[in-house]
């Protein structure tokens, strides 16, 4: 047994000290194992673009249309607030942001619990109608969200957007957290019981932390849905201007450079979190 | 939290428990008393009721019917919390965002206990992993994760603790290791131990006491000798162990033995180990408590005769030999190989005898196979 071992073993070492591959083929093979990344080179230029021209032209010396390059300046990144209404627009979204957000995380993830732990008559049904404001059209929502709220006599402005933004992110909230509901082991809040904790303990000391990670991604998903939605505000935020309108009205007429500020401004501070995010995450995988 | 530890102490009684799900009986009419200070085996095979039965006792299922007392207060309603009960679960259940230190701390902190320092490191030394303390429970491997979750659960020093398939999910090798290991933390902390597992053997290693679980009843309850020697029933006498159940009839009595009729050939032995109701019973006689002979060789007490050996299997502590009678029966033979050789082989005539004392008999309107078709491996029942 030993002997046919080593006897194959040897042979197998022979074959491959005699490379014997023309260079097409070889050619054929660089490919064949560098496709993935060539590929990968592509997609990811043709995502960034985009961002990168966003970036650059925020250091236009642009003057009134920021279309054509005219020479670079640091004078928008100094005075980010420096075109008309673009920074009350972006406070407008920001505080819209953080109501719907705090509003609909509460709130979602209040409801994941219910369709995700309990079982209750209607819990299908009220699974699937979480559903459906994700799968109808913004335009829709939007149109039928400002009837209603004229049919109730409320005038459009900054509480009926945000009340439609809760309405949105709601659905998102839910399935996010019940996703990771559903992963969570019950055994441990039973544990968690046997060890004398009790069901308000239970919660705090082991649902909630174990959840956390998911309400987190949740909350930021919430937010920047409602920081970069424009179709639904449009209809229900009457002569309030948030960021997105502000940046879509502009449009006509040359969007300032400091929205370009604000919106790389944005991108990293966004990606400056997801870094952060995996940093925090790894550490404290690997220093316990 | 709630003052549960050092209060209720004592006997575990079970009285009259049914637990129903649906149409579904998981648990019948289990009455059960657990002596204070014991190793107790729920021993069964998958869906018998163990599971559900444990967790009734620590309060993560309420029985339909009957009551549990932990001494003299009845816990039937409590919640989980309020028992002085703990757990090892099955899959072991350590909180992931914890440490090892904050996993076993957690009941110490409930219960308002500001020091925890002193018990956590002894429990840890206890079980041998006093160096893991500040890791988390990913970190560790299976059977350390296992210990983790014993040490967690003994800390609070329970009135019972109760041991879901510990080893269930551990290697052979470590399995008999931790068996050991568990029995001397037993005996070491003195607390009432509560094992539910579908292994026989595990069972037998561990237990005092092993109660055998058949379709959400109680089939008979002993020491695991007592079980093993004189099973009550069929289901008993295959599932622990391999059992050779021959029919035959109780033809008359001889002093304090019976005499029985096997085919056509009589056997004698003793009353007491008779659990049948009728003349008609199965004659048990387990596989090693037989003798095999060659046809002319003197042999003593019972006496089967007109066996062909039909298959030979060596298996190095002993030899299994199967015995065709002439009633069509195959019966086992289990043969130490004291000599080291297999001295008989297939197509040998032989005499196969046994001490009567080893004999033990059961209804005769039993299923034989009852227990036998068992195939305990699936972990996650009910």
């Amino acid at each position: 047994m030993t002997q046919v071992q080593s006897n194959s073993k040897a042979s197998r070492q022979k074959d491959a000290s005699i490379p014997t591959f023309p260079l097409k083929a070889r050619i054929s093979r660089w490919f064949g194992r560098n496709l993935i990344r060539i590929y990968a080179v592509f997609g990811f230029t043709y995502l960034f673009i985009p961002v990168a021209y966003t970036f650059a032209f925020s250091f236009n010396d642009s003057g009134k249309s920021n279309l054509v390059w005219k020479g670079f300046t640091l004078d928008n990144w100094k005075n980010p607030c420096g075109a008309p209404e673009v920074c009350a627009a972006l406070g407008n979204s920001i505080k819209i942001g953080l109501l719907a957000t705090t509003f609909s995380t509460i709130l979602g993830t209040m409801i994941a619990f219910a369709i995700g732990r309990y079982a209750f008559k209607g819990r299908s049904s009220s699974n699937l109608l979480i559903f459906l404001p994700m799968a109808t059209p913004e335009i829709v929502l939007g149109a039928s969200l400002l009837s209603l709220f004229l049919v109730f006599h409320i005038n459009p402005g900054f509480w009926p957007t945000v009340i439609a933004h809760v309405m949105f992110c709601i659905s998102f909230v839910v399935v996010t957290v019940k996703a990771r509901i559903a992963s969570l082991d019950p055994r441990l809040e039973q544990a968690a019981m046997d060890l004398y904790a009790n069901e308000l303990e239970t919660f705090k000391k082991v649902t909630l932390p174990l959840v956390a990670p998911g309400i987190a991604g949740a909350a930021l998903l919430a937010f920047s849905l409602s920081f970069d939605d424009f179709i639904i505000t449009n209809f229900n935020s009457g002569t309030l201007k948030t960021f997105p309108e502000f940046v879509y009205t502009s449009a006509a007429r040359g969007i300032p450079a400091q929205a370009n500020v604000i919106g790389s401004a944005m991108f990293f501070l966004a990606l400056i979190i997801v870094i952060a995010g995996q940093f925090v995450g790894k550490k404290a995988k690997v220093a316990k | 939290m709630a003052d549960v530890s050092s209060a209720t102490r004592g006997d575990l009684r079970l009285t009259r428990i049914t637990k129903t799900y649906g149409d579904f009986t998981a648990v019948n009419d289990l009455s059960l008393t657990i002596p204070e200070g014991s190793f107790f085996a729920l021993l069964g095979p998958s869906g018998c009721g163990k599971t559900t039965t444990l967790r009734m006792i620590a309060g993560l299922e309420e029985p339909t019917v009957g009551s549990i007392h932990l001494g003299a207060t009845d816990i039937t309603t409590k919640r989980p919390y309020q028992r002085p009960i703990n757990t090892v679960f099955q899959n072991y259940a350590l909180f992931p965002h914890l440490t090892i230190f904050e996993n076993i701390a957690f009941g110490l902190r409930r219960r308002g206990i500001k020091d925890v320092d002193a018990d956590v490191n002894k429990v840890l030394e206890l079980v041998e992993l006093p160096h893991l303390a500040q890791r988390k429970p990913t970190q560790l491997s299976g059977g350390q994760q296992q210990r983790i979750a014993l040490a967690r659960a003994i800390v609070n020093r329970p009135a019972l603790l109760l041991l879901d398939e510990p080893l269930g999910a551990l290697d052979l090798k470590l399995r008999r290791q931790m068996q050991i290991e568990l029995k001397w933390i037993q005996r070491e902390v003195g607390l009432t131990f509560v094992h539910v597992t579908h292994d026989q053997e595990e069972a037998m290693t561990m237990a005092d006491t092993i109660a055998v679980m058949n379709e959400g009843e109680i089939e008979q309850m002993g020491s695991p000798a007592d079980l093993y020697d004189n099973p009550e029933t069929a289901f008993v006498a295959n599932f622990l162990g391999q059992s050779n159940l021959i029919k035959g009839r109780i033809e008359g009595s001889d002093g304090d033995n019976l005499v029985v009729d096997l085919f056509g050939q009589k056997i004698a032995m003793p009353k007491k180990r008779s659990h049948a109701v009728d003349n008609s019973i199965y004659a048990g006689i387990r596989p090693e408590k037989f003798r095999i002979s060659l046809v002319g060789t003197p042999t003593r007490g019972n006496i089967l005769t007109g066996g062909r050996i039909e298959d030979v299997s060596y298996i190095g502590v002993s030899t299994q030999y199967q015995v065709l009678m002439p009633w069509g029966q195959e019966l086992m033979v289990f043969e130490q190989n004291d000599d080291g050789v297999a001295p008989f082989d297939k197509g040998d005539e032989v005499v196969i005898s046994w001490e009567p004392n080893f004999t033990f008999a059961l209804r005769g309107d039993e299923d034989a196979e009852a227990g036998t078709e068992v195939i305990p491996e699936d972990l996650d029942e009910e």
